[in-house]
Order: structure tokens, then C-alpha cells, then sequence
């Protein structure tokens, strides 16, 4: 071991938004690295999209669904459910796990500070979000000749919404989660019931006007219904949004509060 | 020399359970601070009230004329800190976490050099999880100081090391220092408090039971020194124990064991030479800062490494 230690001092600006940047670029380099993370929030997604594609009867159109094909309806659906796979599931597991292990202590003592650790997660898991949704959209375009969004700018705005409503109720469930067991358990508990109301298993348009009442109320049935909205050429509501946003602000707001750091 | 880290009657406490009752002390600036005591006696509680980290019921903190709540942005830029129990992500690797961290602070040190001299340079492209202990704590050693902190606050450094991966982070440390770093060193080894800290405190339930050089606290505790020898011929005890300056004789074996005030080893050796006895295999046992633990805290320090949790 060397005797003494001289380490040259690189003297700089702070620079806030370059440990933001290399914060975010960090999580996306660890998210990529682990099977399991790519598995569940990019990879099942993507398979689900080619599994409903190869059925031929799901690509004819239905009058029920005013001539659309269940294909049709689906992809949006596959596009929140992965929006909610990588906030309920990957996320608060990753945090909660950093949190057991002293990761996030490590960081509490480093000028960083806690809004950006937290950013980060949240920028690295939409950008991993909205790689996904495009490679989805192309796929169903090409792969099984679904139209890809008609209402483009509108799909956007739906998605951004959408990815902030998810992601501060991952949040939440990170900072509540007493373990990264605990987090998977709520997590899943969040994921089934709202990916119901979603129309994953079986499509809102077809469910009795209760359930669909019910479904437009849920962060993933608002979702579900602006992107399928945006998807055949309209714009989503301000109810839809409104919904969404509201979600976002109350779990944001509260995963603030409740977090901790060990 | 100045006081860099200024601690004034601090208390803290969990619930109904006193972690720190009353802790004072001071930090000059340049030396290696040890703080030392059995496991829960709010060694780690202290220095994470220091480190801002942990909110004091009561009393003072000063680090670097900061105050560490209410300046946490500005201390953090100056005071490296190495945790006990704290990992990375299993699958950082090294030179990616020296990179990512440096990233955090105004004037970070040149992060490849950093490890180079932790002796970690073979090891950029290693996760972190595949690392070996000691390497990991070197790791964490380096993540304390890339961001060139005028104080550094180790807290229980070596805990898990081998003995050999141990005195090279001693050395570590030194070289710290030599740069000009200000330490903080928690620990609950005697060995490694002797070895490398100016000044001690030793804290229990809570209080600071006392606070001098490692050497200073060893001749307070024992003032008696014990001399062993094996004498050449047979000897009777009376003629050691007729001596003013011995208070006790016993056997073990063959071995003689005189335990006296510090002229004993005088008028021992006088009066085996009166009596042409020579002492063979003599030996003088002189207090150490583990007789200056036991006597102060009733309970025997650690000498060898084991793991050992404390908060």
C-alpha cells in the first residue's frame, strides 16, 4: 500500500444537473444488468404483445368495440401494464433493497441529497418505460398490423401522465415497505387489482357500467382509457387526465413524506 | 491548533433507551481522534449526531464552525464519511461508484488516482458484490475521501478485516492524516486506538469516562507494574516481600510474579544481585490501554478482530 496519499484536487463549478445525469445514467446501467429487471419490465411486455398478435382471431375486427380488433384495444392495456410493472414491481424493490442494505445511508452522507436520488430512479425507469412502449408500438404496427397512436400528440401527454400517476404510487410503495419483500408483496397486491380494471384479462368496454365506473376511477383504468383514446384518434378528457394527475400529486406528496432513508 | 469537530453535552435517546447521556469533547485539527468503548455504549450514535445524520435531544455540535443540521449541504461538501454496514449495488462496479460519486461534490478528488492508492486500480471493472471484504471497505475508505474532506469519520474501519488487510489500512489511515485530513476513528479494538489515535475517548453508557493519549490512559489505570521472572536458585518469598516498594509475590510454576509501584523493578533486581539470584526470562508487563478499559468500564476490551455490532 502506497505511504502517502496525493491525489489531485479537480476544482469545479457545482454542476447540479451533471450528478443528476450521472445519478440516472448510473440506475439505467444497474437496471440493464440485472436478468430479472429486463425480464419482468421489458421482455414480458413485449412477449405478451407477439403471444396476443399470433392468435388470428384476436386481429379481426369486433362490433362490439365499434370495429376495432381486440389487438387493437390490447396494446394499449400491454402499455400501462408495463408502465405498471416497472413502478409497483422493479422500482420499490430496487429502493427498498437499497434502503436494507445501506445504500441510500451512503448517499445521505454526500452532498447529493434525497430529491435527486430519487429523480433518478424515476428518470431511469421511464426512459426504460418509454423504450418499452415504443418497441411495443412498433412491434403491434408491424408485427400484427395494428395502427400505430392516431391522436400522436395526445398519446404523449397520456403517457407522461401516466408514467408520473404510476411512478409516485411506486414511490409510495417504497417508502412504506418495511423490506424488498414487503415492497413485492404490496406491489403485486397493487398490480392485480388495478391491472383488472386496466382490461387486462378482460376488456373494459365489455364490463357491466359499475365496473367501468369503477375502472375510469383507478390510476390504471384512467391510463388505460386515455392512451386506448389517443390510440383510435382522440384526445383524452380532462377527467382522464384530471384523474391521473391527481393520483400523482396525493402518492407523490406522500411518498415525500413518509420516506426513509434506513 | 484548532478545534475542527466541537461536541457539548450531546444526548440522545431512542424511545425510553439512552443512547448518548452526556458526551463532550473537542477535535484538534491534524490529529486522529479515536473513540472507543464496548458495544452500545453510543460510539456510533455520536458520530452520526456529527455527521448530521441524527437529530441531538440536546446539546451542541460544531464540525468545521458548521452546525451539522442546519448546514448539512456545505458539511457534507467537507466531511468525508465511511460507515459501518453500508454496501453499493451488487453490481456497481468500482471505478463506475468512484465516478458516480465524484460527480457530487465541488472539488472531488482525481477518482483514478484515488485508486491507485488504495491499491484498488486492478479492480475498476469489478462489481462490487465480487469484491472480497477488505476490498469492499477500501472501496467505502475511497468514497469518504473523494470528495477532499478536511475531516474524515471512520466508524468501525477494520471490523472484519484479516490482521493483515487491518495494518495495511492503518497505514491507510496514517497517510490520511499526513495529507492533512482531520480523523475520527471509532473503534472498539484497543490494538488499533494504541496504534494509531493522539488522543482517546472512552465512552460508556452514554458518558465519556475518560479522555487522554492512549499511553496517558493506560499509566492512570494502573499504577502498579508487574515483573515476572524465573530465578535462577530457589528463593524465599520474604525477601522480596520484606521489600517497601512490593506489595504482592506469587508463583506460576517456576515463574515469580512481583507486583510493586514503579521503584519495584529496582529493588527487586538490588536484591536478587545481593543475593547473587539471577532473574532469567525476566519480563516487566507494563498497563496497556486494555488494563485502562477494563478498569474503567468493568468489562474487557476486544484485542483480536471479531465481527461486532454497536450503535
Amino acid at each position: 500500500m502506497a505511504a502517502t496519499i496525493t491525489a489531485s484536487v479537480v476544482s469545479r463549478e457545482p454542476a447540479r444537473g451533471y450528478a443528476l445525469w450521472r445519478l440516472a445514467v448510473t440506475e439505467l446501467k444497474l437496471f440493464l444488468r440485472e436478468r430479472m429487471r429486463i425480464a419482468f419490465g421489458v421482455a414480458l411486455p413485449l412477449l405478451l404483445v407477439i403471444i396476443l398478435g399470433s392468435i388470428p382471431a384476436l386481429s379481426k375486427p369486433v362490433k362490439a368495440y365499434s370495429g376495432y380488433t381486440f389487438m387493437d384495444i390490447y396494446v394499449p392495456t400491454l402499455i400501462a401494464l408495463s408502465g405498471a410493472l416497472l413502478s409497483f414491481m422493479a422500482m420499490p424493490i430496487v429502493l427498498a433493497g437499497y434502503r436494507e442494505r445501506g445504500v441510500l445511508r451512503r448517499l445521505q452522507t454526500t452532498p447529493v441529497g434525497p430529491v435527486r436520488v430519487l429523480a433518478a430512479q424515476l428518470l431511469a425507469n421511464f426512459a426504460v418505460w418509454v423504450v418499452t412502449a415504443i418497441a411495443m408500438l412498433v412491434l403491434a404496427r408491424f408485427g400484427y398490423g395494428v395502427a400505430l397512436p392516431r391522436q400522436l400528440a395526445g398519446f404523449v401527454v397520456a403517457a407522461l401522465i401516466t408514467a408520473a400517476a404510476l411512478l409516485s404510487i411506486g414511490l409510495f410503495v417504497a417508502a412504506v415497505a418495511p423490506s424488498s419483500k414487503g415492497a413485492q408483496a404490496i406491489g403485486a397486491l397493487l398490480f392485480y387489482p388495478l391491472m383488472f380494471f386496466a382490461g387486462l384479462w378482460y376488456p373494459v368496454a365489455g364490463m357491466s357500467a359499475t365496473l367501468q365506473h369503477i375502472s375510469h376511477a383507478t390510476p390504471l383504468g384512467a391510463a388505460n382509457q386515455a392512451l386506448t383514446a389517443a390510440a383510435q384518434g382522440h384526445w383524452p378528457t380532462g377527467l382522464q387526465l384530471l384523474t391521473m394527475a391527481g393520483y400523482a400529486v396525493a402518492f407523490g406528496l406522500a411518498a415525500a413524506r413518509f420516506f426513509r432513508w434506513e | 491548533m484548532t478545534a475542527v469537530i466541537d461536541v457539548r453535552q450531546l444526548h440522545k435517546t431512542y424511545g425510553d433507551t439512552v443512547a448518548v447521556a452526556d458526551v463532550s469533547f473537542t477535535v484538534q485539527q491534524g490529529e486522529i481522534f479515536g473513540i472507543l468503548g464496548p458495544n452500545g455504549a453510543g460510539k456510533t450514535t455520536t458520530v452520526e449526531c456529527i455527521e448530521g445524520l441524527r437529530k441531538p435531544d440536546g446539546g451542541e455540535i460544531t464540525v468545521l464552525g458548521l452546525d451539522p443540521r442546519r448546514h448539512r449541504a456545505e458539511l457534507t461538501q467537507r466531511l468525508g464519511v465511511q460507515l459501518q454496514d453500508s454496501r453499493l449495488p451488487d453490481q456497481l462496479e468500482v471505478g463506475e461508484a468512484l465516478e458516480l460519486y465524484s460527480a457530487f461534490y465541488r472539488t472531488p478528488a482525481d477518482w483514478r488516482e484515488l485508486m491507485e492508492v488504495l491499491g484498488l486500480s486492478g479492480k475498476s471493472k469489478t462489481k462490487f458484490a465480487k469484491l472480497s471484504g477488505g476490498q469492499q471497505q477500501r472501496v467505502s475508505i475511497a468514497l469518504a475521501l473523494l470528495g477532499s474532506p478536511q475531516v474524515a469519520v471512520l466508524d468501525e474501519l477494520t471490523t472484519g478485516l484479516d490482521p493483515q488487510a487491518r495494518r495495511d489500512t492503518w497505514e491507510l489511515i496514517e497517510s490520511i492524516r499526513d495529507r492533512g485530513v482531520t480523523i475520527v476513528l471509532v473503534t472498539h479494538f484497543m490494538e488499533e486506538a494504541e496504534r494509531l489515535c493522539d488522543r482517546v475517548a472512552l465512552i460508556d453508557a452514554g458518558r465519556v469516562v475518560a479522555l487522554d493519549s492512549p499511553a496517558a490512559l493506560a499509566e492512570k489505570a494502573q499504577a502498579e507494574q508487574r515483573i515476572r521472572f524465573h530465578p535462577s536458585v530457589l528463593i524465599d518469598d520474604s525477601m522480596l516481600t520484606s521489600l517497601p516498594d512490593v506489595t504482592s509475590v506469587s508463583h506460576s510454576g517456576d515463574v515469580v510474579v512481583v507486583t510493586g509501584n514503579s521503584n519495584a523493578l529496582n529493588a527487586v533486581m538490588s536484591v536478587l544481585a545481593r543475593h547473587q539470584v539471577v532473574a532469567e526470562q525476566l519480563r516487566v508487563e507494563q498497563a496497556s490501554l486494555e488494563d485502562a478499559f477494563l478498569k474503567l468500564t468493568g468489562r474487557p476490551g476486544q484485542y483480536h478482530g471479531q465481527d461486532g455490532e454497536n450503535r
